[in-house]
C-alpha cells in the first residue's frame, strides 16, 4: 500500500492547523455560517438533516487494518458508533460535533487519511476496482495510477473552484467494477499496439437528473501523457462549464452542448500546452508508487481443510457460492463481505465490525481491505484454507449475510432519514424489501440481481444503473417510488428504463415482488439472469407484472 | 481606493493604468499575437465561486506571458494560495473586503509555495 511520505504528512498536518483555527473561529461567532461553509465543504464537513456530517476519502478504496481500526475508534470515540460506507469510497460520520472534527481529522491523519475535497466543486475522491490487484481479469493494478492522480488534483490550485463537483474512476479491468461510464472521468486500462500499458479516456457521464453514459474521448492515452491530458479536460471544463444553472454544470452538460468532437479539439490543444509543464518527476514519482503496491506475499499451503469445511457446513458453502470471487492466484479467494445483513442499514458498520474486519485483514488478508461502490467491505487476498475461519468469525458479529449480487446486496443512499436534499427514505423501504425477500425464500433461485434505491432524484443511490431501480419522490407531501428496469453498471453500462407511475410506499415492496415473478415466469433457465430476460423480452411483460394487462392503472 | 495584496501584506494600489482589464472568461488565444507586449494583466473575479480565473492565470503563463499578473474582486484570503500557485503576482481587493479579511489572514497564507503539490509533480526529472 502506498504509505505518507514527508511531504503527504506535511501538506495534511497543515490543513488540520489551517481548519482548527476556522472552526475556532466559527465557534467564537468571528465568522458567519455563509462565511465558514466554503472553508469547511473544503474539509468535507456538510450540514444536514440533524447534524454536521463529515464524509472522510478512502483513496481508491483501500485501507490497512490500522486505518479500518481508526475509522472503528473514531465513531465510537467521536461519533454514534457506527460509519456510513459510501458508493463513491468514502465513509461517513453522521453525528460529529463541530468542535471535535479538527480532532477526528487529527486522528485520521495520524493514519495517513484526510477528509479534504469530499465536497465542494472540485476533484473528488479518486476511485478503483475494488478488486485492484488482485483480479484475475486485470491488465495490471489501477491503483498506482490513482494515487498519481490523487496527488496530483489534491489541493490543484485551478480546480478548487470548479463549475460543479468533478469525479474521476479508474479500472485495470476488462470487467468494469468501478462504474467508470458513468464518471465525469473514466479510465479503462487497455494494451497499446506495443503492448504498453495506457487508457481509454471516457468524459461526461453521469447519474443525477440527466443521467447520461459517458463517451470515448480519446481511445489510447500513453500512462505519460494521463496528467497532462486530465489537466487538459477539467482546464476545457473549468472555462467552458455552465455557471449559471447547477443542474446544467456538470461536464456532461457541457459535453452534450458543445458536442464531443469540439470538446475534443479543445483538450486536445490544451493538453499541447500542459505537456509542456511537466518536466518528469510526474513519472518518477509514479515508478515510486508502484513500488508501493506489490503484489502480495502469496502463502503456498494445502487447501484440502476448505473442501472439507464446505462438505460439512452448509451455511459455509452458500456464503462461498455468492459472497467469493476468483482471485488471480488459484489457492486464493476475494472475499466480499457483506453490509446489507437482513434488518441492517446498507452500506453500515458498527465499530465492532470493523474492528473485527480489521483483525481480519490483518491476520489472513495481507493487511488489506477494500471499499466497493457497492457499499460492501472486501478483503482483497484469502488464502482459501483460512475461508471457514473468516466466515465464522463473521457470523459472529452479523457480518456473514450470503447475498453478495443477490436481490437484498442493494445499494442505497441515505435518504431522508439524514439527508437535507432526500424526498423520500431509501432505508427502510431497502429494509422492507430485504424482509419480505426473505420470507419469500426466492433470493437465491432468482440469482444476481441488482436493487438500486435513490431517495432523491440525484441518484447517489445508482438507481439508473440497476437492474431494477427505485426512485424515491415527493408527490404533493407524499413519498412516491417510481421504478426503472434494465440499467446496467459495467462496461456495458445502460440507463434503466421507467416502467411507468410510482407507487406509494405501502405497494413499492409488493411491486417489486411481482417484478420478481414475473421473471422467474419468463426465463428459460435458471442461468439467464433478470437483466438477460429483460433484455430478451423487453419491458412490456414486466408493465404488465407492474401495472395489469393495460387497464387498471391503480398506481397513480 | 482599493488594497494590493503581496506575500509581504497589504499595500494601497498605485496608479493602474497600465494594467490590461480582462474578465475570467476572456479567451487567452486572443491575446496569443500579443502577449509580449503587455506589461500587465488585471484579471476580474466577479464571485468567489467562479475559478475560471485561475485556470486563465495558468494558460498565459503556460501561453510565456512574463508580465505583471493580478487577481482583482471577490476573493477570500484561504484563496491567496491558489492565485499565487496560479500564476498570479498579487491579489486587489476593495478596502471594505480588506477589512472584513484583515492583513494577518492573508499573511497566513503566504507561504503559498509549500506543501504544493504541483511543484513536487511538474518537477525537471532529477
Amino acid at each position: 500500500m502506498y504509505r505518507y511520505n514527508d511531504f503527504d504528512h506535511g501538506f495534511v498536518r497543515e490543513r488540520v492547523r489551517q481548519f482548527r483555527s476556522q472552526v475556532q473561529a466559527r465557534i467564537d461567532g468571528v465568522i458567519s455560517e455563509d462565511e465558514f461553509k466554503p472553508l469547511r465543504l473544503m474539509n468535507g464537513l456538510y450540514l444536514q438533516l440533524h447534524a454536521y456530517m463529515l464524509r472522510v476519502a478512502i483513496p481508491y478504496g483501500t485501507l490497512s487494518s490500522a486505518q479500518m481500526r481508526a475509522l472503528a475508534m473514531i465513531s465510537q470515540r467521536w461519533d454514534k458508533g457506527y460509519g456510513h460506507f459510501t458508493t463513491r469510497q468514502n465513509i461517513q460520520y453522521n453525528w460529529p460535533k463541530l468542535r471535535d472534527v479538527p480532532d477526528i481529522l487529527s486522528d485520521l491523519a495520524d493514519v495517513e487519511m484526510h477528509a479534504i475535497q469530499t465536497s465542494g466543486n472540485t476533484i473528488r475522491n479518486i476511485t478503483a476496482d475494488h478488486f485492484a490487484g488482485a483480479a484475475r481479469d486485470e491488465i495490471a493494478d489501477p491503483r498506482p495510477y490513482a494515487e498519481l492522480i490523487r496527488q496530483w488534483s489534491t489541493d490543484h490550485p485551478e480546480f478548487q473552484f470548479l463549475p460543479r463537483k468533478f469525479k474521476i474512476a479508474v479500472t485495470g479491468s476488462s470487467d468494469d467494477r468501478a462504474v467508470t461510464r458513468a464518471h465525469d472521468i473514466g479510465l479503462r486500462m487497455a494494451r497499446g499496439q506495443d503492448g504498453d500499458i495506457g487508457f481509454e479516456v471516457i468524459v461526461g457521464g453521469g447519474l443525477g437528473r440527466t443521467p447520461v453514459i459517458g463517451e470515448v474521448l480519446r481511445e489510447f492515452l500513453p500512462v505519460q501523457d494521463l496528467l497532462p491530458y486530465i489537466e487538459a479536460i477539467v482546464s476545457v471544463y473549468n472555462m467552458l462549464g455552465r455557471r449559471d444553472n447547477k443542474y446544467k454544470a456538470r461536464i456532461k452538460i457541457t459535453v452534450r452542448e458543445n458536442g464531443i468532437d469540439k470538446i475534443r479539439e479543445l483538450v486536445e490543444a490544451e493538453f499541447i500546452l500542459r505537456r509542456a509543464s511537466f518536466g518528469g518527476a510526474d513519472q518518477e514519482l509514479l515508478a515510486r508508487i508502484k513500488t508501493a503496491f506489490p503484489a502480495p506475499d502469496f502463502i503456498d499451503a494445502p487447501i484440502a481443510n476448505f473442501k472439507t469445511a464446505l462438505a460439512a457446513n452448509d451455511d459455509f458453502a452458500t456464503w462461498v457460492e455468492t459472497n467469493l470471487s476468483p482471485h488471480k492466484n488459484p489457492d486464493y479467494a476475494i472475499v466480499t463481505i457483506s453490509l446489507k445483513t437482513l434488518g441492517a442499514t446498507p452500506g453500515d458498520a458498527t465499530d465492532t465490525q470493523m474492528q473485527v474486519m480489521a483483525n481480519l485483514a490483518e491476520q489472513f488478508s495481507h493487511d488489506e481491505l477494500r471499499v466497493s461502490h457497492e457499499q460492501n467491505i472486501i478483503l482483497p487476498h484469502v488464502h482459501k484454507s483460512h475461508l471457514a475461519e473468516i466466515y465464522a468469525r463473521l457470523a459472529d458479529v452479523q457480518l456473514a449475510a450470503a447475498n453478495v449480487g443477490l436481490a437484498s446486496d442493494f445499494i442505497a443512499c441515505p435518504g431522508m432519514d439524514y439527508c437535507t436534499l432526500a424526498t423520500a427514505r431509501s432505508i427502510p423501504i431497502a429494509q422492507e424489501i430485504a424482509a419480505r425477500i426473505d420470507e419469500l425464500k426466492i433470493e437465491r433461485d432468482v440469482g444476481l440481481l441488482k436493487i438500486k434505491i435513490s431517495g432523491c432524484i440525484n441518484a447517489c443511490g445508482h438507481h439508473h444503473l440497476a437492474h431494477i431501480g427505485i426512485l424515491g419522490l415527493d408527490r404533493a407531501g407524499v413519498e412516491n417510488y417510481q421504478i426503472t428496469l434494465g440499467g446496467d453498471a459495467t462496461q456495458n453500462a445502460e440507463i434503466g428504463k421507467r416502467a411507468g407511475p410510482g407507487f406509494p410506499a405501502d405497494e413499492i415492496v409488493s411491486a417489486i415482488e411481482r417484478l420478481l415473478e414475473a421473471y422467474l415466469a419468463q426465463r428459460t433457465s435458471r442461468t439467464e439472469t433478470f437483466l438477460e430476460t429483460y433484455r430478451r423480452i423487453g419491458i412490456e411483460p414486466f408493465k404488465i407484472a407492474l401495472y395489469g394487462d393495460g387497464k387498471a392503472n391503480h398506481a397513480a | 481606493m482599493s488594497i494590493i495584496v503581496t506575500d509581504s501584506g497589504f499595500a494601497p494600489a498605485g496608479a493602474d493604468s497600465h494594467f490590461l482589464d480582462i474578465d475570467a472568461g476572456h479567451p487567452p488565444t486572443d491575446l496569443a499575437d500579443e502577449l509580449n507586449n503587455i506589461e500587465a494583466i488585471r484579471i476580474e473575479f466577479a464571485s468567489f465561486a467562479d475559478g475560471r480565473g485561475f485556470t486563465l492565470a495558468r494558460q498565459l503563463r503556460l501561453m510565456g506571458f512574463g508580465g505583471r499578473l493580478r487577481a482583482r474582486g471577490q476573493i477570500m484570503c484561504e484563496q491567496y494560495a491558489m492565485a499565487r500557485r496560479a500564476g498570479f503576482d498579487e491579489v486587489e481587493i476593495s478596502d471594505a473586503d480588506a477589512v472584513r479579511q484583515p492583513q494577518e489572514n492573508w499573511l497566513a497564507r503566504a507561504n503559498w509555495a509549500a506543501h504544493d503539490y504541483q511543484s513536487q509533480l511538474r518537477r525537471p526529472s532529477s
